[in-house]
């Protein structure tokens, strides 16, 4: 009995990129994840959708492993987090454009490669691909200072994907981007999904990027409150859009909570 | 690897940073020369009036640097009026001798106060064996006098600026590195550093690796300038100036990345300068700790400065050697360890890993 459990969640692992099993979470008395279990499949592009202080960040940072679950498991690529190893693997593009503005755009790109134990050559590489790809290799070597905002958010991309992980987890990445280039990043972004057969995480509060992804999870008050694919989600609640499911399901968490 | 990129990240910002190394290598020469030329300023001689002085005693003073200006009547307000130091007065009928001082400044007064009571004295002590020369013998003549560390010629000064080089290093080190990793901590690229495979440990080696260079460069050239162009006393090595400093300037950046977690911003963090960094200056040897009580006494022994005074004044005042200074070297290490440590279990807060 006990040996086929265990077969049967290696069974679940293996197919798998990521799994949140019951982790629950409190900063002091305030609890800001509350027993969420989510399965990301390889090369699914996963959205968490939600308000601020929904607890999006925290959940991401958690499967990063930069923060502790007070109970529950994550594991990602088979390997329980926090775990060193796993970082390789795993882009991260933070909410805040955390880069050293006194260096070069060039300059960060070729710290973070160190970082990742990149060789000469393969920095070399991957800092001309990640550059052209957020459209940025003409200003490879101006400093950071004097870059517009966009340029920050699309540095912090290429910073991301500059170790080629074979998981990616965006937190908010087109916040304060023009409806051009946040065009452009999500094409890249599904590109990457179908081509190199990248498993991606997204963080957002706006709807119509959740359209685009494959599967949606809405997150309030530290609770997923539904998921699913965008259609599904839509045909179970009948909702016309994404927003009037987001609000539909608050009200049944409300419904339920009450009746608790 | 990662380790020297992040070390090569530091160097960078710094050297692109032009006044916070202004601050580092400039400020101390500055800051070094002037106190250099407020010790070593040329005393203004006292100014004494008199009032029914013997001529005798009026060269005598003249003799032992005062000026003398004799008035035929005087009083409080001629001292002030006439910006004199002192007025003595001596009572034509009885002879007897006041002194009103103006002690404006305490430490002048009492100076020449002394100096007075001194040429009185050997007045009185000629006057003496003029009446009786067999006492000739017992006066005091010359004496010669010998010096275990420095010379004639060695001030005040001397003594204070091993302190004050070694303050330096502590002084800047300990608010560039904690700034600097609090920039981290603020801008995010700390997490940002933490969502990658490096290891907390090998954050707190870069930052220790990284200004401490810095402070090497900063020790050497304050060190130098002191030497050739202040003409300080150099009795021992230049190299454990350097050796002792380099141990300090580990400790100063190891408290000051551990206390800038406990630091929200920069003006945060300037105001652990009050209580993490000026309470050293008193424990570093400028004032004797033998004077103090006994609970300051065992104060002095949790401030690294007073291990890095005491050796800093051994090399470069008193020549003392390696053997004499390891006591002090390994209490810096002992700091030096204890703050690494903790830093590295402060990091925590980012990643448990």
């Amino acid at each position: 009995m006990f040996i086929h459990l265990l077969a049967f969640e290696e069974g679940i692992h293996l197919n798998s990129t990521i799994t949140v099993e019951n982790v629950n979470k409190s900063f002091g008395k305030k609890a800001v994840l509350n027993d969420v279990s989510l399965t990301i499949e390889k090369g699914q592009l996963y959205g968490l959708i939600g308000p601020s202080g929904a607890g999006k960040t925290t959940l991401v940072k958690m499967i990063v492993g930069m923060e502790k679950a007070d109970s529950g498991l994550i594991h990602v690529l088979n390997e329980t987090m926090p775990n060193l190893d796993i970082l390789q693997e795993i882009g991260y593009m933070a909410q805040s454009d955390a880069l050293y503005v006194e260096l070069t755009g060039e300059e960060n790109l070729k710290f973070f490669a160190s970082l990742f134990r990149l060789n000469k050559e393969e920095q070399k590489r991957r800092i001309a691909y990640a550059s052209d790809l957020v459209n940025l290799r003409d200003d490879l070597k101006k400093r950071v200072s004097a870059y517009s905002g966009g340029m920050k958010r699309r540095l912090s991309l290429a910073i991301a994907l500059i170790q080629d992980p074979k998981l990616l987890i965006l937190d908010e990445p087109t916040v304060g981007i023009d409806p051009e280039l946040k065009l452009s990043i999500w094409g890249e972004l599904l590109r990457l999904k179908n081509e190199e057969g990248k498993t991606i995480i997204v963080t957002t509060h706006v709807m119509d990027e959740a359209e685009r992804c494959d599967v949606v999870a809405m997150v309030r008050d530290g609770r997923i409150l539904a998921s699913g694919t965008p259609s599904e989600l839509k045909d179970l609640y009948s909702a016309g859009s994404l927003d009037e499911v987001f609000l539909k399901a608050g009200v049944k968490q409300h419904e339920n909570l009450s009746l608790n | 690897m990662r380790i020297s990129a992040l070390i090569k990240r530091i160097a960078r910002q710094l050297l692109r940073d032009k006044r916070t190394l202004g601050l580092m290598f400039v400020a101390p020469l500055l800051i070094l020369t002037l106190m250099y030329f407020l010790f070593n300023g040329n005393t203004v001689d006292s100014k004494l009036g008199v009032t029914g002085m013997d001529d005798s005693l009026v060269t005598g003073f003249e003799k032992a640097a005062i000026q003398v200006k004799e008035y035929d009547s005087a009083s409080k307000s001629t001292v002030v009026d006439d910006e004199l130091d002192g007025l003595l007065k001596k009572d034509a009928g009885s002879g007897k001798m006041t002194l009103i001082l103006r002690n404006d400044d305490p430490s002048r007064a009492k100076a020449l106060q002394m100096k007075i009571n001194q040429v009185i004295a050997a007045q009185a002590q000629a006057k003496l064996i003029q009446h009786r020369p067999e006492l000739a013998g017992m006066t005091t003549g010359a004496i010669d006098t010998n010096y275990v560390y420095g010379d004639k010629d060695t001030v005040f000064f001397d003594v204070l600026s091993p302190i004050l080089v070694g303050f330096f290093v502590f002084f800047f080190v300990f608010i560039i590195s904690g700034i600097g990793l609090l920039r981290e901590r603020t801008t995010g690229t700390l997490e940002r550093l933490m969502s990658t495979p490096i290891r907390r440990w090998e954050i707190v080696t870069a930052y220790l690796a990284g200004y401490g260079i810095f402070a090497v460069i900063q020790t050497i050239i304050v060190v130098v300038f002191a030497i050739t162009v202040l003409d300080i006393v150099m009795a021992g090595s230049i190299l454990h100036v350097i050796l002792i400093n380099l141990l300090l300037a580990l400790v100063a950046l190891s408290l000051g990345i551990l206390l800038s977690s406990f630091a929200a911003s920069e003006f945060q963090m300037m105001q652990f300068i009050p209580i993490a960094v000026v309470p050293q200056v008193f424990f570093a040897g400028i004032f004797p700790l033998e004077g103090m009580a006994g609970w300051l006494q065992a104060a002095a022994k949790i401030m690294p400065m007073y291990y890095a005074g005491d050796a800093l004044k051994g090399v470069m005042y008193q020549g003392a050697g390696l053997s004499e200074i390891s006591g002090d070297l390994i209490a810096l290490v002992i700091f030096a360890v204890i703050f690494i440590v903790l830093n590295i279990l402060a990091l925590k807060k980012y990643r448990t890993l």
